[in-house]
């Protein structure tokens, strides 16, 4: 009784397959330049001007992107770069979201002979071959340059609390190192608080408030980002506290909403970490596809911004 | 029809028993057509790339450890349950072996420094240094699960407390425990998993091969068919889900099949954990969040009834397929918002869950014109 009441569904089935097979095997016209990009998400302003960059600098050169948005799920990454391997894409760029657990994903795209470029973050593998080149702002030298600052202003003393990036991620672990190692030769600055406000500014507030209830003296904030610190002047102003002035606040990323706190006087000090990376990106991809070799670590540049230049730089930031 | 009055009873009594069998199907063919228009649709609008064989096993090896999980979380719903605390243990699970395989074992530094944590350090304390072998961890991992998933099935059937509370209290205390153990995620580097498992694998055309993972899946399903459709459990199971009064009524061990069931979706949840840290090479305490839901879709989507007694162990896996191909097709257009996935599982749940409510409407209305 079920096979006679399964045999017309059979029957359409087969022919839709014959049909979709046949479609299939049509050919699609003249071929450009496919990059499939996995990012990470978009969780912050800065994360989607990187977004918009690498965009818009594909745009502008005639290459196709195929875009895909993990939503900070490292599963749906790998999901993604399996989907652009099955897509033949000509290049992969790759923002992972934390360190661990690329090999066997890398390890197909090296098999079938895609380049890999990872843009912004880096992994952890043994093998280096897995991809040809990271393009990143030069994170550890950020921390670097936000425990420099940071120790001048306080003259050298000072109780520190930190907001530190996601768990595993590698601009929160180099951000931390290079924080630590340039305040390394001042004894008296200490870390008191230290805690992950995950990049996102709820995040930031929720843990800047746990911070201020603990009754421990705060001289300085140091945030792995703008967002958090941003969350975090709104926890001190709700205790009455002036951010800014009673809690020196120094934040890495240079987006507009600093520059806004700045000039507010509620932030001191942002580094920036240039999320422009579309044009060094692309052009690492042309070299490649030139047959020349690129370096294994691409750096951005990048400057201190404090409040006293805050009022006339607003107007210049593109992000 | 016929004349005699003989005649006419047996071709009444065909038709009834042909609608019967058929409204028991219909959620399941209406999830097959799914797969296959998402399919077909896939297949026309971007070519012979997406209509190729890597595709399909990356279909799978994608979405092995959500097809484990969502075969445990079967037998939940199908006994009228629910399990909440599915992503928790996955996480907690990838995280404990890969404590257990790294040189530093389980992190009692960590442990040390946080008051919270005094009891789990205790308990610890002694594997601190030593590294156990990833079978014995994955068979540590495996035990806990299971009990953990038998706790939770005795506090909701001796304690007649509702699966959702207690399932959701089993999610925070494992996803916190996960954090305990190890606060990051954690890569495995050891070579029984990097270079052993990764060679167990079914080589096929062109560079593609069927992994470890997928295998593991393949025999979990056939596993569960068989306990659905050919065991004592498995027909208890569906009698419960059904309507638990009568099953008691008849006989059947409703206790004893709800703990077990609840077991047994602790079992999965652990062993989608295992295949997960395969998958990752790499286990995170922070992963997974959410996933529980995803398992639940798949489940609905797959034809199983929300409130139980009406459903099959292959209609989840498609749908697990359904959640796959949706993201597939995603990913292959380039252009879209990822989360146009979300609002099409939430509109394809939707859709089941009126075609189930039709198909229950329209055979308690034949019973009853037959019985009356």
């Amino acid at each position: 009784m079920l096979k006679r009441f399964l045999r017309v569904p059979t029957r359409l089935l087969c022919s839709c397959l014959l049909l979709a097979f046949m479609i299939a095997g049509c050919d699609r016209g003249p071929k450009k330049l496919v990059v499939g990009f996995s990012q990470i998400g978009a969780e912050s302003e800065w994360r989607t001007a990187e977004t918009e960059s690498i965009r818009s600098e594909a745009a502008k050169r005639g290459i196709r992107l195929q875009f895909a948005d993990a939503q900070q799920k490292q599963e749906n990454q790998i999901r993604a770069v399996r989907s652009f391997i099955a897509q033949k894409v000509d290049v992969i760029i790759l923002a992972p979201v934390i360190e661990p657990g690329w090999e066997p994903v890398l390890r197909e795209a090296k098999q079938e002979g895609i380049p890999v470029i990872l843009a912004d973050r880096g992994i952890s593998v043994t093998d280096l071959s897995l991809y040809v080149t990271l393009v990143s702002p030069d994170v550890v030298e950020e921390g670097r340059m936000a425990g420099r600052w940071l120790a001048t202003k306080l003259n050298g003393k000072g109780n520190i609390a930190e907001l530190l990036g996601t768990p595993g991620s590698s601009p929160a672990i180099d951000r931390q190192n290079g924080f630590r190692e340039a305040i390394a030769a001042y004894p008296d600055l200490k870390i008191v608080k230290s805690q992950s406000g995950d990049f996102t500014r709820a995040k930031g507030k929720e843990v800047m408030e746990a911070f201020l209830k603990s009754g421990e003296k705060i001289d300085a904030l140091y945030a792995h980002n703008d967002d958090m610190a941003i969350g975090a002047i709104q926890a001190i102003e709700e205790t009455g506290k002036k951010p800014g002035v009673d809690i020196i606040i120094v934040s890495i990323d240079a987006v507009r909403g600093a520059f806004q706190a700045m000039v507010e006087g509620k932030l001191n000090c942002t580094v920036e970490c240039n999320p422009l990376l579309g044009p060094p990106i692309f052009d690492a991809i042309e070299a490649i596809r030139a047959g020349k070799t690129v370096p294994k670590k691409i750096s951005l540049k990048e400057q201190l911004f404090e409040q006293s230049q805050a009022k006339e730089l607003l107007p210049t930031r593109r992000y | 029809m016929t004349q005699s009055a003989g005649n006419t009873t047996l071709d009444y009594g065909r038709e009834r028993a042909r609608m019967r069998i058929a409204s028991k199907y219909i959620p399941l063919l209406a999830t097959a057509s799914v797969v296959v228009i998402l399919y077909v649709y896939g297949c026309a609008a971007y070519g012979p790339r997406f209509a190729s064989l890597r595709v399909l096993v990356d279909l799978f090896k994608d979405n092995a450890f959500l097809g484990v999980a969502a075969i445990g979380a079967t037998f939940v719903i199908l006994s009228g349950g629910i399990d909440l605390s599915v992503g928790a243990v996955v996480a907690f699970t990838s995280i404990l072996i890969a404590a257990f395989c790294e040189h530093h074992g389980v992190n009692c530094d960590y442990l040390r420094r946080s008051p919270d944590a005094a009891v789990a350090f205790y308990r610890y304390r002694h594997l601190a240094t030593h590294h156990l072998h990833p079978l014995l961890a994955i068979g540590v991992s495996l035990v806990l699960g299971s009990l953990f998933g038998a706790l939770q099935g005795c506090i909701i059937h001796f304690y007649r407390q509702p699966p959702f509370l207690v399932t959701l209290a089993g999610m925070f205390f494992a996803r916190g425990m996960g954090f305990v153990i190890h606060p990051q995620s954690l890569g495995i580097k050891q070579p029984f998993y990097i270079a052993f498992l990764n060679d167990i694998k079914i080589p096929l055309v062109a560079g593609v091969d069927i992994p470890f993972t997928v295998m593991c899946l393949a025999v979990v399903f056939l596993v569960a068919l068989f306990i659905a459709h050919y065991t004592r459990f498995g027909r208890a199971v569906y009698a419960i889900g059904d309507d638990e009064q009568s099953a008691t009524l008849m006989g059947l061990p409703a206790g004893r099949t709800k703990i077990m069931v609840y077991t047994l979706a602790g079992f999965t949840s652990a062993l989608a954990g295992v295949v997960y840290t395969f998958y990752m090479q790499s286990g995170d305490p922070a992963s997974c969040i959410g996933f529980e839901l995803d398992a639940i879709a798949a489940v609905v989507i797959g034809g199983t009834l929300l409130s139980g007694g009406v459903g099959f162990v292959g209609g989840t896996a498609m749908g697990v397929l359904i959640l796959g191909l949706i993201q597939n097709l995603i990913i292959f257009n380039g252009k879209l918002n990822s989360w146009w996935t979300r609002i099409a599982v939430g509109l394809l749940v939707l859709v089941f869950i009126a075609i189930q409510n039709v198909v229950t409407a329209a055979s308690r209305r034949t019973t009853r014109a037959a019985a009356g």
